[in-house]
């Protein structure tokens, strides 16, 4: 159970489908470097995807950082502040966005926490199990900046 | 002119898709078909692979479904390894996969009720689309949205608890189960602090349903016809013609209920079941072969479900059962958006299953695994949320998959999903020189009666707006326009 004062860091993303399995790779990683660093502040997890049920999950968090692979035109990684979006949900309704889950957060428990979107490139989807050279190197970069930012609060 | 209305993608269901409505110079409806671009080559990925691996593997289809494919995967290995079908299992191997199961069907179910249909009902499916998803039930009906939430997040408890994570679980596995369950993890869910525990579960799948039948008799009209034909329906049953979502012999129903397929075992499947291929769609036309394409063609899921089962094996359920069944006189229910009705049906016989599995010592203790002499071919059938769910197998000398044959339940639905369109298409379209988002949402709140997974699309590869292109009969673009804008 998530308590209040804690950081909720969620990878999400199909492992089965190479690149797409970045967000869960990362949280492989944070929880290996936590073993080193234990601590009761920081919490993660990993889906599919994002749905529902996790605007429940991040309202009991004070901050989260959403992990995800990245279609768009960004270098190696990105990282941006989530906005509660009301924006019309187009699309996968099986899915739902991080600004989604934050907006549904607020809505239902009239709270949510401050969010984050790590947004990690990747380059091939296909029916296997392993990252791409190049996801494997933003893996790492996005790895090291995320170990920065969760230190503090170690 | 005679146009081509083309409605792409379908929102609120996964994967891609589109509708294409052909309309004549007079404006009449000549056709309507729903594209499906299903990926077909994860039946060659697996070949080659060692056969204990596939219950993994076949996660990688979907991130939707995957305790689904996970189960009737291992389902058909327990054929191969020996271990029987369906009842060869020990007691904790089946009762653990069916514990998983019900997780699926419980999260499943209520999250294609609250998030994807009831804003349909609560708001009218000409309703304004920004607040037509749960965040609009959020601001107006708070403790339905809290319902939705908290009953999916209980189904995905179950199935981490079961499965032993929620990416690529690892539960079932051929011949049985990995795992026990906890005695922490069975109190949790038994008697954890409210709302996220089995009584509050089925005391809140009776509300949902409650809400439905009260939205019925208030919309009965439009209930009854909306998508209304007749049509054959298959699934599993019971060998006592129990609903049963995990495991029995395959039947299937006329429009008027009788039996048109008598309870068969399914490792013959391919006896009584073929598969159409059709020129404009990636995805195929599943048959019963002894009616041929034009009869043979069945709607799966949760109406059909309700109408080849006999009765519903827990108490709740079966008095809802009753009341529904008597709807139609005891006859075969197909009304498209009733659809809705039996799913929120099936969703308290889930609640119910997984509060008495709770209760039942075999999850804790007892032999995991049964094996017996292996065999070379395994058919794996089960009820999966939206329908019937075939994984087939061959294995060579060396255990690795040499044939392997899915037929998801989106593909059983192909053809009553098309006639669902065209049935909508030509009571909303016909005549008309605009099409307005009302009548989009309309064929597409056909389409989402089915619940259907259009594809294997990864999230990542996936959002896009709704988009209309008006073709000519020289399939000319006349005009081209996003959903929500002016």
């Amino acid at each position: 159970m998530i308590q209040k004062e804690k950081i909720l860091v969620y990878g999400y993303g199909n492992p089965g489908r190479q690149d797409d399995g970045l967000g869960a790779a990362l949280i492989q990683k944070i929880d290996e470097w936590l073993t080193s660093f234990p601590s009761q502040k920081i919490i993660t997890d990993t889906n599919y995807q994002l749905n529902i049920e996790d605007a429940a999950s991040v309202s009991e968090a004070s901050k989260v950082i959403f992990v995800d692979a990245s279609i768009e035109e960004i270098e190696n990684f990105s990282f941006t502040e989530v906005k509660a979006s009301d924006a019309r949900v187009e699309f996968s309704m099986h899915a739902v966005s991080p600004a989604f889950v934050i907006d549904l957060c607020t809505k239902m428990y009239g709270k949510a926490p401050n969010a984050y979107l790590l947004h990690i490139k990747g380059y091939e989807w296909d029916f296997r199990e392993e990252l791409t050279p190049g996801a494997q190197t933003n893996l790492s970069l996005a790895f090291e900046f995320l170990c920065d930012f969760l230190k503090p609060n170690l | 002119m005679s146009k081509k209305i083309t409605i792409e993608p379908v929102t609120r269901v996964e994967g891609h898709g589109k509708v294409t409505i052909h309309m004549d110079d007079n404006g009449n409806i000549q056709q309507s078909r729903l594209h499906i671009v299903e990926f077909r080559g994860f039946e060659r990925f697996v070949q080659g692979r060692p056969y204990w691996e596939a219950p993994v593997l076949v996660q990688r289809l979907c991130g939707i479904c995957p305790v689904s494919h996970h189960l009737a995967a291992a389902k058909a290995l327990d054929v191969i390894v020996g271990a029987g079908t369906g009842h060869g299992l020990t007691p904790t191997g089946e009762k653990m996969r069916r514990l998983m199961h019900y997780g699926q069907f419980f999260q499943s179910h209520a999250l294609h009720f609250f998030h994807l249909s009831a804003p349909d009902f609560l708001f009218g499916i000409d309703g304004d689309p920004a607040i037509r998803n749960i965040i609009g039930i959020a601001l107006t009906r708070p403790e339905l949205a809290v319902q939705g939430v908290m009953m999916r997040k209980f189904g995905q408890e179950v199935i981490r608890a079961t499965a032993g994570k929620k990416i690529h679980g690892t539960g079932a596995i051929p011949g049985g189960i990995n795992k026990h369950l906890t005695i922490e993890e069975r109190d949790e869910f038994l008697k954890g602090a409210d709302p996220l525990n089995a009584d509050k579960m089925v005391s809140w799948a009776e509300e949902a349903l409650d809400f439905f039948k009260n939205y019925y008799l208030s919309n009965k009209d439009f209930i009854d016809n909306f998508a209304y034909f007749p049509s054959n329906h298959l699934s599993l049953v019971r060998k006592d013609g129990a609903l049963d979502l995990y495991h029995g012999v395959l039947r299937a129903v006329d429009a008027q209920g009788n039996k048109i397929l008598n309870d068969i075992d399914y490792q013959e499947y391919t006896d009584y079941i073929e598969e159409e291929v059709r020129s404009w769609s990636y995805m195929k036309f599943p048959y019963l072969k002894q009616y041929g394409k034009e009869k043979g063609w069945y709607r799966v899921g949760p109406l059909a479900r309700l109408n080849t089962a006999d009765f519903i094996p827990s108490p709740i359920a079966q008095r809802e059962f009753e009341i529904y069944k008597a709807l139609t006189n005891g006859k075969p229910n197909n009304h498209c958006m009733l659809m809705h009705y039996a799913r929120l049906i099936e969703t308290l016989h889930a609640a119910e299953m997984i509060r008495e599995l709770l209760n039942d010592p075999d999850l804790l203790e007892g032999e995991l695994v049964t094996k017996g002499v292996k065999q070379k071919e395994g058919v794996g059938l089960i009820e999966a949320p939206r329908g019937t769910l075939f994984h087939h197998y061959r294995i060579n000398d060396n255990d690795q998959i040499e044939m392997a044959n899915l037929i998801v339940s989106t593909t059983n639905n192909n053809e009553p999903m098309n006639r669902s369109v065209n049935h909508v298409a030509k009571s909303v379209m016909t005549g008309k020189e605009v099409i307005t988002e009302g009548m989009m949402n309309a064929v597409e709140v056909a389409i989402r009666a089915y619940d259907p997974c259009l594809s294997c699309a990864t999230h990542a590869l996936g959002n896009m707006p709704l988009e209309i292109t008006l073709v000519d009969k020289n399939d000319q673009i006349i005009d081209r326009r996003r959903s929500h804008e002016g």
